[in-house]
């Protein structure tokens, strides 16, 4: 929150009488009801406006993360699953966080949580941890966000306290259990793209996006220079099509492969030959990875039809992937992570 | 007095970069001469057959290879292992881009000069990103062209590979 505004809400409850403070804050409607009852009227004024500010910059940061840090942490995707047999019980939104809350706090004294609907069933809880003796550090706040008809959850800047936070996410959706997908992304818009129409063949994004601009303008072609190779181009483009389809690709920053697969030389090459699987990590990496792997073929710098290890991604939902041998034929068994 | 009849030169560029060849052709035909000049652009060879009876003789083959993408070189060389040996007598030439910015490269420059030694033709480095070295670049292709066509009284295309040869090597 701003210095100068800060200083403003100070000065403006420090001024009024103590007794017209909750009128003008509820007349405010920045402060919830709770959070005003939490203010006590009867300490010292300096007090009161101390804690007035507090809570007023609690709430601005919920609302500028939002919209800043939607797209720059990076947000891991996660699945919850039911056990066998159990039934989806109708959502109940004050439910959850009752349950939610609680099984935090009795885990952990010093923790602000705060939740947010927005229209879209999205639920934003902000998060902030302390330990058993400090106070809750506001600037390194973990953010859950969870769309109450689905199983998934996208969980961004969790550093330490996963399993606290799984077990209360769990215990509060009335789920069994919850488990990590190997996808993550800082554009948590794409990520729900991925996920919430995987199912989909031709692949249509939740988000209405702008149909993408063909870059082949109608260009004046000089009749002096001929273009051979127009059939081939023609089929690297439609094959691309197929591949990845007309729209916007979901924009993810990284694709990782570890590969524990046998080396692959010359025979001479005796040392590295053996029974140790070769291994290493590939990563790829790029502001928009999936256009830019739409691109590759065009621009002449790879074949058409691309490795289907690259181009599985969005199907799959997943950036992060395991290659084992399989029977001497290198192939991606994505196995678990 | 020496007046030029109008011929029709063909040139061809080979690459798998579309763009760049696009810009190189544009460039060389920006150039002012007195014969006309046909560009003709592959990503490889060889050449679609079905073109084969409207194409006309090719006095001049530029290879384009970008020293960034070790895909550009393959393509290259699996393209010249379907040319006939003929134009190997000067009317083969190699563009080699991306040299500029040495970290990004994956060919490496060894290589580069082996292709030109075994095909006895002329490599020349030029980043066509920048538009002086095009230009220059443009005119040079001109001038072998024009060569290669046998338009220039006096010299042949032979002499390209004399002038490659290193004193040392005798």
């Amino acid at each position: 929150m701003d210095e100068t505004v800060a200083e403003y809400i100070r000065r403006t409850v420090l001024k009024i009488p103590r007794h017209e403070i909750m009128e003008m804050l509820t007349m405010w409607e920045f402060l919830s009801k709770t959070q005003l009852q939490t203010i006590n009227v009867h300490q010292i004024k300096e007090k009161i406006s101390q804690e007035v500010v507090e809570l007023c910059e609690v709430i601005t940061s919920i609302v500028n993360d939002n919209h800043t840090y939607r797209n720059k942490k990076v947000w891991t995707v996660y699945q919850m699953t039911k056990a066998a047999g159990e039934e989806t019980d109708s959502f109940n939104l004050a439910d959850f966080k009752y349950k939610f809350k609680r099984s935090l706090r009795s885990a952990l004294k010093n923790v602000t949580i705060n939740f947010r609907e927005y229209e879209d069933n999205a639920i934003w809880i902000r998060i902030a941890w302390g330990t058993q003796y400090t106070k809750p550090n506001q600037y390194k706040a973990t953010y859950v966000v969870y769309h109450s008809q689905t199983p998934y959850v996208f969980i961004s800047s969790l550093r330490s306290s996963l399993p606290l936070l799984c077990q209360a996410l769990v215990h509060a959706s009335s789920y069994h259990d919850i488990h990590e997908m190997e996808l993550r992304s800082r554009c948590i818009d794409s990520l729900k793209d991925i996920v919430f129409k995987r199912y989909s063949q031709t692949f249509q994004t939740y988000h209405p996006r702008p149909l993408q601009e063909r870059n082949v303008a109608p260009e004046k072609v000089d009749p002096r220079i001929i273009q051979e190779n127009k059939r081939e181009k023609e089929r690297i483009q439609r094959v691309n099509q197929e591949v990845f389809g007309e729209g916007l690709q979901p924009k993810i920053e990284f694709a990782q492969y570890k590969l524990e697969t046998m080396f692959k030389g010359e025979p001479e090459m005796d040392i590295l030959t053996e029974k140790e699987p070769f291994r290493c990590v590939v990563k790829f990496s790029s502001p928009h990875l999936l256009e830019a792997l739409k691109s590759l073929a065009p621009a002449g710098m790879a074949d058409a039809p691309l490795s289907p290890l690259l181009t599985c991604i969005p199907q799959k939902a997943r950036n992060y992937f395991k290659i084992k041998e399989r029977k001497g034929i290198l192939s991606a068994s994505c196995l678990g992570p | 007095c020496i007046s030029y009849k109008p011929f029709s030169l063909p040139e061809q560029l080979v690459g798998t970069d579309e763009s760049q060849q696009q810009q190189l052709a544009e460039a060389i035909l920006k150039e002012k001469k007195t014969f006309k000049i046909n560009i003709h652009v592959a990503t490889s060879l060889p050449l679609p057959a079905e073109r084969d009876h409207i194409r006309p003789r090719i006095d001049l083959i530029a290879f384009m290879i970008n020293m960034q993408s070790k895909h550009s070189l393959r393509n290259v060389e699996a393209s010249l292992s379907h040319m006939d040996a003929n134009f190997f007598l000067g009317k083969v030439c190699f563009l080699i881009t991306g040299v500029g910015r040495m970290n990004h490269c994956s060919v490496e420059m060894n290589a580069v000069r082996k292709l030109g030694n075994l095909y006895c033709s002329p490599v020349l480095f030029c980043e066509l990103d920048s538009e002086g070295i095009r230009v220059a670049t443009a005119q040079r292709l001109l001038r072998m062209l024009q060569i290669c066509a046998g338009h220039m009284p006096g010299v042949s295309a032979l002499f390209f590979s004399s002038l490659m040869k290193s004193s040392i090597d005798e």
